[in-house]
């Protein structure tokens, strides 16, 4: 048996057309041109605006913004907010009706507030802008291509991790991360495998467990398959994800709507 | 066109000639006996005879069954799931509401479905669950707080979640679905808290409910007549055992439980229908076609909540749909599932309770002086664990609690909604009155009881004379389902966490394992890469057994 990094395999596979698709990708990225919105906001804001929410906010809020009803700031919930504008007016205003009073500060720290809620509460990552949840679906699954490999509440193909719970589970930065660098947001579990039986059958899907002995999968015809690596000849897992890049793709307002849409996928209830 | 539409194309292209595999459609669940290598249905197929043609394993080579993998149990408490397997996938559920995926083969897990109950959720008897059910690609299992969900069984996620009854009235699902054609059957448990039972229909795509049938019938409705006052109204009739179904007459049968408050009939005079009775609904409406009841108006908490076995044979002449049941309240019953007509019935253990069955199959009850035991006890003289019949044998085998009994006492229970509605309680007969016992939920590996109080068995019974052909004793009591099949062996397990390989003829031990776990379930068999395997859950462990290489 052969252990060995993944390479494409000129097959027409699903996977070897994903890959194809990430590489025309990466050739339009490196034509776009320099992107600057309003929804960037610096390191130094983010760390400010940390400071600012322990302190200030986080005695309502909670520590991971959830702890009013009805909004979830690390996630980019909000009651009634929609842009930048719109958080920095409650945190002038307040929100009488709600008991939320309102903040006297200087805008270089609400700018700092909004900008660590954007971030995801991630002091290390780009704060990001959250769009419009219904533009973002539109994108999803028509000009991103995502439904043609993501599955979402019961529809869509599964050799993609589903997504029908990802707003849950990630930060607006952690989604905003995946879409321009697919790689570095894919849970190891997820890399596609590639294994060819000693009698000579290849088998493609995506890993869904492993253990010293065996491997299971989701193949390409979307059957669960459990190997034996013993009876296997060949045994690859790719460390790069074969989704494309969305940087130089889709537009600032589009890679925001399309975090809107995943962050508003929270699972069964 | 630009660049993103150039490129995603052929993934476009590529991505759309997906297919999908194994589909288990509805005519594979109705011909599920004739895909042996497969277990599609939590009784096996619509019969739920637990018989399988798979023949590998023979009485001349079960001493070379070996185990070959053991699932762990991730939570405490008793294991009464029955495991499904499609294809070399097997589903089975654990406590309380989880979903696993594994491979057949090897045991090793594709997915893990987690569903956590409502904290409101009450049950009598611990917090079973006893399978799922599946339809094309798609699980179903019912839930602790008396859901109905619908699960990807490719990937283990939610589709649907439906809301069947209210939690905080202690209403619960325990058992596992039955699939007909394209709707999901399931009932609800809470007959120990004053819960008014029924049956329901779902549509498989949607969740939708559409029909329910009441155990107990309201005002107006045919077998209202049955009760008086308001006692209908927490008139228990719990389902927590999978009914059966007979695609040429569209019929599905299925147990009902005991009455509410359980030991009080005082409480509620009259025959209490459709407590312990078994009802046959048209599958496609919920209307009921026919019903049968074993214990009217009972005193015992005697649930007829076994699984109803399907068997076509013939009766005194000529050839007979029949159904075959043996009864928690110590009769074995062999009915027409075409009209419900009572054809026999006769006591497989020692019963007081009644003195015979008169000409239509109502008991003769003689009900037993306050502080006298009652045959059989509370457990009764079988219970829910699912029996089998094999067409090859044409015995009936179910296992049996012997020379049990309790005694029992009436209280006036006052409902409150939620709360435990049992209108007296009772103790089990001991050797040594006022000395400390362990009871029927017993977990110790002490069996301080021993057989003085109880002690189980397998009897294999013929259904046309209703004698015993033959008993395989165990010394403690046993909750033991059975699994027969084409090679005539038969496999059971029970408390004291034997699992048991007899010859279905003779009821000879061939062989047996030590898995140090109360075997509270049905075995399985089934088939991958033609290698026939049998699983059985004991304790906490999943274990598959296939022979030796």
């Amino acid at each position: 048996m052969r252990v060995a990094s993944f390479r494409p395999v000129p097959l027409l596979s699903f996977l070897f057309a994903i890959l194809v698709g990430a590489w025309c990708v990466e050739a339009a990225a490196a034509q776009r041109p320099a992107q600057d919105h309003p929804g960037q906001y610096s390191a130094i804001d983010i760390e400010t605006g940390s400071r600012l929410y322990a302190g200030q906010c986080s005695l309502c809020h909670g520590a991971t913004g959830d702890a009013v009803a009805g909004a979830d700031l690390r996630r980019g919930q909000f009651r009634r907010s929609v842009s930048d504008e719109d958080i920095a007016r409650v945190i002038t205003m307040g929100l009488p009706d709600a008991g939320m009073p309102g903040f006297k500060l200087q805008p270089s720290e609400i700018d700092g507030l909004i900008a660590f809620i954007r971030a995801g509460f991630d002091v290390g990552g780009t704060a990001v802008r959250v769009g419009h949840v219904g533009r973002g679906q539109a994108v999803f699954e028509g000009k991103g291509g995502c439904a043609t490999c993501h599955r979402v509440n019961g529809s869509g193909p599964r050799a993609a991790p589903d997504l029908s719970e990802i707003g849950a589970t990630r930060t607006p930065s952690a989604l905003q991360r995946s879409l321009v660098d697919p790689t570095s947001g894919m849970q190891p579990i997820n890399r596609p495998v590639r294994a060819v039986t000693k009698d000579g059958k290849t088998i493609r899907g995506r890993r869904l467990n492993e253990d010293t002995f065996t491997v299971q999968l989701i193949d390409e015809e979307e059957r669960l398959v459990s190997l034996v690596k013993a009876d296997l000849k060949e045994y690859e897992l790719a460390r790069t994800s074969p989704m494309p890049s969305f940087a130089g793709k889709l537009s600032a307002d589009e890679q925001a709507d399309l975090v809107a849409y995943l962050l508003s996928l929270k699972g069964p209830r | 066109m630009n660049t993103l539409t150039r490129c995603t194309l052929p993934v476009l292209v590529l991505l759309a000639s997906y297919q999908l595999h194994a589909q288990v459609s509805y005519d594979r669940i109705r011909r599920a006996a004739a895909e042996p290598r497969n277990w599609l249905t939590y009784g096996g197929n619509y019969t739920s005879q637990r018989y399988s043609l798979l023949d590998k394993v023979t009485p001349a080579n079960v001493t070379q069954l070996e185990s070959k993998w053991v699932l762990q149990n991730q939570v405490f408490g008793a294991w009464q799931s029955t495991p499904l397997v499609v294809d070399g996938v097997m589903y089975v559920t654990q406590r309380p509401n989880d979903v696993l995926a594994l491979d057949a083969k090897t045991g090793r897990v594709f997915w893990l479905y987690r569903y956590t109950p409502s904290p409101d959720a009450r049950v009598c008897c611990g917090s079973n669950n006893r399978g799922v059910a599946i339809l094309g690609d798609t699980l179903f299992m019912g839930t602790l707080d008396a859901h109905l969900v619908a699960i990807d069984a490719k990937n283990g996620r939610q589709l649907w979640n439906t809301t069947l009854a209210d939690v905080k009235l202690a209403y619960s699902i325990t058992l596992a679905p039955l699939v007909v054609k394209d709707k999901v059957i399931v009932g609800v448990g809470g007959g120990e808290f004053g819960i008014r039972g029924f049956i329901a229909a779902f549509d498989a795509k949607t969740g939708k409910e559409a029909w329910r049938f009441y155990t107990i019938p309201g005002p107006g409705e045919k077998g209202h007549e049955s009760w008086q006052g308001d006692a209908w109204k927490n008139g228990g009739g719990s389902i927590w055992v999978t009914g059966s179904y007979d695609p040429e007459l569209n019929l599905t049968y299925w147990g009902v439980g005991n009455p509410g408050p359980d030991w009080n009939p005082d409480q509620r005079p009259g025959d209490n229908l459709y407590t312990d009775s078994v009802v046959a609904l048209d599958a496609d409406t919920g209307a009921l076609k026919w019903h049968f009841q074993f214990t009217p108006n009972d005193a015992y908490d005697y649930d007829s909540v076994q699984v109803p076995v399907l068997v076509d044979m013939n009766w005194r002449g000529p050839a007979a749909k029949l159904m075959l049941w043996a009864n928690r309240n110590g009769f074995f019953y062999v009915l027409d599932r075409v009209t419900g007509r009572f054809l026999s019935g006769t006591p497989f253990v020692k019963v007081n309770w009644a003195s015979h069955l008169d000409e239509r199959g109502r008991p003769v009850q003689t009900p037993q002086p306050p502080g006298s035991p009652t045959w059989p006890g509370n457990q009764g003289g079988t219970n829910w664990y699912p029996p089998s019949y094999s067409p090859r044998t044409e015995l009936f085998y179910f296992s049996v609690w012997e020379n049990y009994a309790s005694i029992y006492r009436k209280e006036t229970s006052t409902y409150q909604p939620g709360r435990n509605f049992s209108g007296g309680g009772f103790t089990v007969l001991t050797p040594v009155p006022g000395a400390p016992g362990v009871g029927i939920g017993r977990r110790s590996p002490i069996n301080n009881w021993t057989n003085e109080v109880g002690s189980g068995a397998v009897i294999a019974v013929d259904p046309r004379t209703g004698d015993r052909k033959w008993k395989f004793d165990q010394f403690d009591v046993t909750d033991s389902g059975i699994l027969t099949t084409a090679s005539d062996l038969l496999f059971t397990g029970g408390r004291e966490g034997y699992f048991y390989a007899l010859d279905a003829k003779s009821g000879a031990l061939l062989w047996k394992a030590s898995l140090g776990g109360q075997v509270v379930a049905a075995p399985i068999t089934f088939e991958v890469d033609g290698r026939q395997y049998v699983s059985v859950v004991a304790g906490h462990t999943l274990v598959t057994f296939g022979l030796r290489e």
